[in-house]
């Protein structure tokens, strides 16, 4: 990379110079083009230029001057330069002649031209830019251009100098600029206007979203609860309003619960519930509460009833609770129903493989599972379930039941000889009375 | 893993130089303000600025302490407290924000607003590129997916543009561009306006043809299970700019270790685009050879020995260590993706794909849920199904919804909202004429300004019209046929034979065609915004096409366009955010 001299860099590292950029087209340095065309051939030999002091004073866009700014296409210019092959020499020598006569023409533009210059971030000036009329074609010209950061910025100088009922009913025509003027003041955090944006666009869901989604912040959770139950009137779809209220029941009995299990020093308090969701509540409602009335906030029954959960979701939680707590009664009920003759029958919203997959997990006794396994309606699925966990006894009776003597031949060798089931096969296969059907 | 290589393919552009184009500005960057100073970097910039400029140079800088700050948005606030407090000890310190890839006039407004506009110097640091591998370049934008398509900020418009002009200035003028989607369309204005006045560059250039291509035009593919091994790394354990972090699990020893995954990884380079299914075979085989390279020690006498540990010895033992971290990461997906959990994932996506016997998916989805198996995966399933379905039905969307808050968390709420927004989750409409808002609204202000109205409340998102893009571009192959997948026939290997990626689909069509031409109905389907220009004329030999995803994509999609670049002799580089 060829450098420029030590005096060179201090000149351009002096707050008076904007860096020169290779795109600029401004008409009046059209005589850039030819130099650049030339410097980009063969190298020009030219005299040192005195140094011209021209007086060009930076502007910063909100009209002050500001301390030494490098931008973009001068380091970018260094780098490019040892790619080009060029002289560093050539190149500070076009930029001197092309910042000549630069500068007190801000005040000159029109909108496009000052949205060109924004795009090549060259110094601009909007503060010019007093009518309204002004202002919203600096705002179209901004978003004909596709460029966000420049749309914002447009947006922040409207946002100082317009009221904003002004504003809005201009941004209500002009979707794209609205689109960023919602998320500068979402990033801004400026909670308050933008609830008055919303409601002044009619969009009063959007609107109770936006407010609701604060309680995120709120890090203690009687204040969080405080804030929900702040939330319950705003203008919610009708089904998020029920939502919104179930969260704020939630935490409320959440804090309750907690409360509850720290005065009486129950339970051993590995994880907090606070701000877990229902169901993970409900297990553990389930692990530590079971039976409880329904009366208390921390019975499953009340959480279930409260929070409308479905019987398969409740079936399932409360399954996976009390069969880590290997509470096989416990789960045994869950099943049992009364049919219209009295008799007890046992049914199951959730697929029987799926309480076994549960049980087995949880490792429970072969006896246990093989009467789940049993109560699978599809033949072939319960086969498989029980060649999956090795329920013998009912892999040896479908067999006999499909008359499949080379499937129990098969079967009988992964068994223990001697064993009860190894032997009921045996006994099986000399049953002459059994018509095989192989 | 023998695959016929065009001889006369030319090679990968050398993509270093874009590393050194950025750490050259930086340091320049850093040479502003000499002496010694502490450099306070935001917690996503540390990986791609370690591939850059790492401590060691950073160092020869006289930067003394680095700091990482993890909370974006408080980062500039953080700062100007910094400053603002030293004014009030009266204690004098230089400050400089290095805004990268570029400055917004946003932030200036908050130095501005804390008072320490002119207190502090502000540069940008034009790294736009991070090339993290032979043919992978990354704009390291991880916001630029939620700002474009969710928020509907173009901020990072320009930058994609600045990016396209980058590269052209490094490696020659593309010939022709191809592109489809809003963002896309954007981009290559934009980046057309850039290069107005450039000089045009007589050097040979390197890529031939670029195809731009919005994240929203395919949404299905990014929805799917990855299968190829790459993809599996990256679900499981992400894969950060290149590199990943494997745990004790899959080290088999009490420390995790940070690799990177190249192509130097020689191991990796082999496996990464394979289907899951055919690495573990490669793996043990691997193993095998490996071992018989190392029992050739016995029976070598002493010269033999000496040159066996001089030449081959440090070979093996790293293609050892390769090996064991991979066939660890294997087994831990193995045990992660229990074989039957997983099995009925991937049926059930397939059945989604296909349009087959969708309300035993929805069961499936909603038992998904009961079971809190996994909150990202629900959701993804849930988006599936409305972007196949076109939307889910009111009473199942409502029910859903519904259980996902209760297993998941009600706050989720939220995130529904966001999905609507997108188009990612909907419910079907019946085709309503006047909201209620509109008709309270149309009271206040003309029709012209509620037919504009209308405009800015409806999403960003467009209707999906997956069913009918898939049989026109017969994306899912007919299931029965029997799919090898240790011999993929095409792209679908990704997704086991299952389905073809959208985009890369595109890709290939819009390539053969040279345009758009005969794809009339597609494009309407992807709701248009499709164009082709010719840039400049041909130049001969041209192989290298650059695919630049607006928005992100995925490995599958990495692997499907490197087996359809092996079909078709030519590379793809694909640019993601």
């Amino acid at each position: 990379v060829s450098r420029a001299k030590p005096e060179d860099d201090e000149y351009w590292n002096s707050s008076k110079f904007k860096a020169f950029t290779f795109d600029d087209d401004d008409d009046e340095f059209s005589r850039l083009k030819e130099s650049k065309r030339a410097v980009n051939s063969i190298l020009v030999d030219d005299d040192d230029d005195e140094e011209e002091e021209d007086g060009v004073e930076r502007v910063s866009w909100s009209g002050e001057p500001v301390g030494s700014v490098q931008s973009f296409p001068y380091s970018l210019l260094l780098s490019l330069l040892s790619v080009l092959h060029l002289d560093a020499h050539q190149f500070l020598f076009v930029c001197r002649h092309l910042l000549v006569g630069e500068g007190n023409r801000l005040h000159d533009l029109s909108p496009e031209e000052t949205v060109r210059r924004m795009q090549k971030g060259r110094a601009f000036s909007l503060e010019k830019f007093r009518s309204l009329q002004d202002k919203l074609l600096l705002l179209d010209e901004a978003v004909a251009v596709y460029d966000g950061n420049l749309i914002t910025a447009v947006l922040i100088y409207l946002k100082k100098s317009l009221s904003k009922e002004i504003l809005f009913r201009e941004l209500m025509a002009r979707d794209v600029a609205l689109r960023h003027y919602v998320h500068y003041l979402k990033e801004m955090g400026e909670q308050k206007l933008l609830v008055e944006l919303m409601k002044a666009l009619g969009r009063t869901e959007d609107m109770a979203l936006m407010q609701y989604k604060e309680h995120l912040n709120i890090k203690d959770e009687g204040q969080r609860r405080d804030f929900l139950k702040s939330c319950l009137g705003l203008p919610f779809s009708q089904d998020d309003a029920t939502h919104v209220q179930d969260h704020y029941t939630l935490l409320e009995r959440q804090i309750i619960i907690e409360a509850d299990a720290e005065i009486f020093k129950k339970f051993p308090r590995k994880a907090s519930i606070l701000n877990m969701p229902i169901i993970t509540t409900l297990y553990y409602s389930c692990f530590y509460h079971y039976g409880e009335s329904e009366g208390t906030y921390s019975s499953p029954e009340n959480i279930r009833k409260t929070f409308r959960i479905s019987e398969k979701q409740y079936i399932l939680t409360a399954l996976g609770a009390r069969a880590k707590l290997k509470s096989w009664f416990d789960v045994d009920s869950l099943f049992n129903t009364k049919n219209w003759l009295g008799y007890t029958k046992k049914r199951s919203p959730i697929g029987f493989h799926r309480v076994v997959d549960i049980l087995q997990k949880n490792s429970a006794p072969v006896n246990v599972l093989q009467e789940y396994v049993n109560l699978i309606d599809s033949p072939e699925l319960k086969l498989s379930v029980a060649l999956k966990y090795k329920c013998h006894d009912i892999v040896i009776n479908t067999y006999r039941d499909l008359k499949d003597r080379q499937e129990l031949v098969v079967y009988r060798e992964k068994l223990e000889r001697d064993s009860p089931e190894y032997r009921k096969i045996q006994e099986l296969l000399n049953n002459v009375q059994i018509r095989w059907k192989n | 893993m023998a695959h016929t290589e065009w001889k006369d393919a030319p090679g990968l552009p050398d993509f270093s130089l874009l590393k050194r184009l950025a750490r050259d500005q930086l340091i320049f960057l850093l040479e502003q303000l000499p002496g010694k100073k502490d450099l306070f970097i935001d917690a996503d910039l540390m990986s791609p600025l370690d591939r850059i400029a790492n401590v060691t140079i950073l160092k020869q800088h006289e930067v003394d302490k680095l700091y990482k700050v993890e909370l974006k948005p408080i980062f500039v606030l953080m700062f100007t407290d910094l400053v603002n407090a030293d004014k009030v000890a009266g204690r004098f310190r230089r400050y400089k924000i290095i805004f990268t890839p570029q400055k917004f006039y946003a932030c200036e407004t908050v130095l501005e607003e804390q008072g320490v506009y002119g207190d502090v110097t502000t540069d940008e640091w034009n790294f736009y590129i991070l090339p993290l591998d032979d043919d992978i370049l990354s704009l390291e934008l991880p916001e630029f997916f939620r700002d474009n398509f969710l928020e509907g900020d173009q901020r990072w418009v320009t930058t994609a543009g600045s990016a396209l002009r980058l590269l052209q200035s490094v490696y020659g003028s593309f010939s022709k561009v191809y592109g489809i989607g809003r963002c896309a369309k954007m981009v290559y204005e934009s980046w057309r306006e850039l290069m107005e006045d450039g000089e045009q560059r007589t050097r040979q250039p390197e890529f031939a043809k670029v195809f731009l291509v919005d994240r929203d035009v395919d949404f299905v593919t990014p929805l799917c299970s990855q299968v190829v091994y790459e993809g599996l790394v990256d679900d499981l354990f992400r894969i950060k700019c290149g590199s990943v972090e494997f745990g004790p699990d899959v080290t088999s020893s009490d420390k995790s270790i940070k690799v990177m995954l190249n192509s130097q990884d020689k191991v990796f380079s082999e496996i990464r685009n394979e289907h899951f299914s055919n690495v573990f075979g490669f793996l043990s085989q691997k193993a095998k050879n490996l071992q018989t390279a190392y029992d050739k020690r016995r029976g070598m006498d002493i010269q033999q020995m000496k040159a066996f540990v001089a030449d081959e010895l440090k070979g093996l033992k790293q293609e050892h260590r390769l090996l064991s971290l991979h066939i660890g990461a294997s087994e831990s997906m193995m045990k992660k993706k229990t074989k039957q959990d997983f099995q009925e994932l991937l049926k059930t996506e397939h059945s989604l794909l296909e349009g087959f016997e969708i309300r035993e998916c929805i069961t499936y989805i909603e038992e998904h849920i009961n079971r809190q198996v996994s909150m990202i995966d629900s959701l993804r399933l849930l988006c599936l199904l409305s972007i196949t379905e076109n939307g889910l039905l009111s009473k199942d969307y409502r029910s859903l919804k519904a259980q996902y808050l209760q297993s998941y968390g009600i706050e989720h709420l939220l995130t529904f909202a966001n999905l609507r927004q997108l188009g990612l989750l909907e419910e079907q409409q019946a085709g309503e004429t006047l909201t209620v808002m509109e008709s309270k609204v149309g009271k206040l202000v003309n029709d012209k300004t509620v037919g504009k109205l209308t405009d800015a409340f409806s999403s960003l998102a467009k209707k999906s019209n997956f069913r009918a893009l898939s049989k026109r571009l017969a994306l899912v192959p007919k299931s029965g046929e029997e799919y090898d997948l240790r011999v993929p026939r095409d792209m679908a290997y990704v997704f086991s034979g299952a389905y073809i990626p959208l985009s890369c689909k595109l890709i290939e069509q819009v390539l053969e065609r040279d345009g758009w031409t005969g794809m009339e109905e597609v494009t309407r389907m992807l709701n248009g915004q499709e164009f082709a220009v010719t840039a400049r004329s041909k130049t001969d030999a041209q192989r290298i096409v650059l695919v630049m995803f607006l928005g992100g994509c995925t490995f599958s999609e990495i692997s499907a366009l490197r087996f359809l670049g092996k079909e078709r002799g030519t590379y793809y580089v694909k640019q993601m955010e």
